[in-house]
């Protein structure tokens, strides 16, 4: 059997964590390839809903990060997306979706270091969380029942 | 009871409103919404323990605001989602006449909607304690067999939306859920659409939800969904403070302090 490879989405903001990830590649830091990154325009436009879809999709973990507060282009998308998550993380916590699967993280255009260590230790939190066959469970309901 | 009827027929006759929102007798031993125009009718209005239907939300819908000036029958938590969507810009002070019914089933009487709001500080929002502890209970089990939980609570629900209808702040013409290119909520009453329906739904009346729980009396499953709306109440509350509708203070989820504080972002 082969190792377990995590798939992580993140979905990113436009102005500081995907330059950062981007400074990240300039400076040549090596860091896990399970990452595939999702560009906004802001933290403040991701819909809570997209790491549903993340999770249905087959994505073992999610990372969410923009820019460090009071630093957003748009002056308050990222306090917005804050407060947005603070409540969202309470539910899918109600809920039994697993909240350690989702990080969430301040990374600055000049953090290219910061953004390295944030995929890298997410890629090995959710390698010992095993891969999420809870929500696979239930994303693949109507593929199992056609296939009784 | 009797002012209120006296109240309801004086505000008919006079022209002052065209439409009384109240509730009356329903079929077997249920309560229904009635819609007086004529005087006379004014004797079919009723109270009692079994009126739970939030009649506010007829307040936003086409085919009422068609009938003309309303007078609404408002116990406090029909007194409470007027006072949020006030806040929200569907209602104004000319827009309806409130016949508010207090605790001990007396009518009355506001001026303004200020009024309801300084009323409705004497009356605020509190979760049942059995609530809490349920909600307690919930967050206690390990998180698969939370989840499991409510795959299986919510597995009854086959996407009727009474629940969304029933919802005095779910007034938008067009939901999400009948987003269809691409669908973004499965249609089908399975596992994986009912699961996110839920979520949503819980979701975009956080920080809004005035606990009537309408949602969950308007379910023909009995499914338990109030509970994440109490949940995520709760949530607003410890962390963005006091709660309750206001006609001056933007909701929760609409406004922001730069000092909130979370533990869990890196």
């Amino acid at each position: 059997m082969t190792e377990f490879e995590p798939k992580i989405v993140a979905f990113v903001c436009n102005w500081c964590t995907y330059a950062g990830a981007d400074l990240t590649g300039t400076s040549r830091i090596k860091y896990a390839q399970n990452v595939k990154i999702i560009r906004f325009p802001c933290t403040g436009r991701i819909d809570f809903m997209l790491l549903l879809k993340a999770f249905s999709e087959g994505a073992d973990g999610i990372i969410v990060s923009g820019c460090h507060p009071n630093d957003c282009h748009y002056t308050s998308g990222n306090f917005h997306a804050r407060r947005r998550w603070i409540t969202f993380r309470g539910l899918l916590d109600l809920m039994g979706i697993d909240v350690r699967r989702i990080q969430y993280s301040w990374v600055s255009a000049a953090e290219g270091a910061k953004w390295a260590d944030v995929v890298n230790s997410t890629v090995t939190t959710i390698r010992e969380l095993g891969p999420y066959t809870d929500y696979a469970k239930v994303a693949n309901y109507l593929e199992k029942e056609a296939n009784v | 009871m009797n002012e209120l009827i006296k109240k309801a027929a004086s505000l008919l006759e006079s022209g002052a409103v065209k439409v009384v929102i109240g509730y009356g007798k329903g079929s077997t031993d249920r309560t229904q919404a009635i819609f007086i125009t004529k005087v006379e009718d004014c004797n079919q209005l009723i109270f009692d323990s079994r009126c739970i239907q939030n009649l506010a939300v007829y307040l936003t819908k086409a085919e009422i605001k068609r009938m003309g000036k309303p007078a609404i029958m408002a116990p406090l938590p029909v007194l409470r989602s007027i006072v949020q969507l006030a806040a929200e810009n569907q209602l104004s002070d000319e827009s309806l006449v409130v016949l508010g019914v207090s605790p001990e089933s007396n009518l009355v009487e506001f001026e303004s909607l200020a009024a309801i709001e300084s009323y409705l500080q004497e009356h605020k929002i509190e979760i049942d304690e059995k609530y809490r502890k349920i909600i307690e209970e919930i967050k206690s089990k390990p998180v698969s067999e939370r989840f499991q939980y409510w795959v299986k609570e919510l597995e009854p629900c086959f996407k009727c939306y009474a629940c969304r209808a029933a919802c005095p702040l779910c007034y938008c013409t067009r939901c999400t859920v009948e987003s269809n290119q691409p669908q973004w909520i499965p249609v089908a009453s399975h596992q994986l659409g009912n699961l996110e329906w839920h979520v949503m739904r819980a979701m975009h009346l956080a920080g809004r939800c005035t606990d009537c729980e309408a949602c969950y009396h308007a379910c023909p499953m009995g499914i338990p969904l109030h509970l994440l709306n109490k949940s995520l109440l709760q949530d607003v509350e410890e962390n963005f403070g006091s709660y309750g509708p206001s006609l001056n203070k933007a909701n929760s989820l609409s406004s922001f302090n730069p000092d909130d504080k979370e533990s869990f972002i890196r």
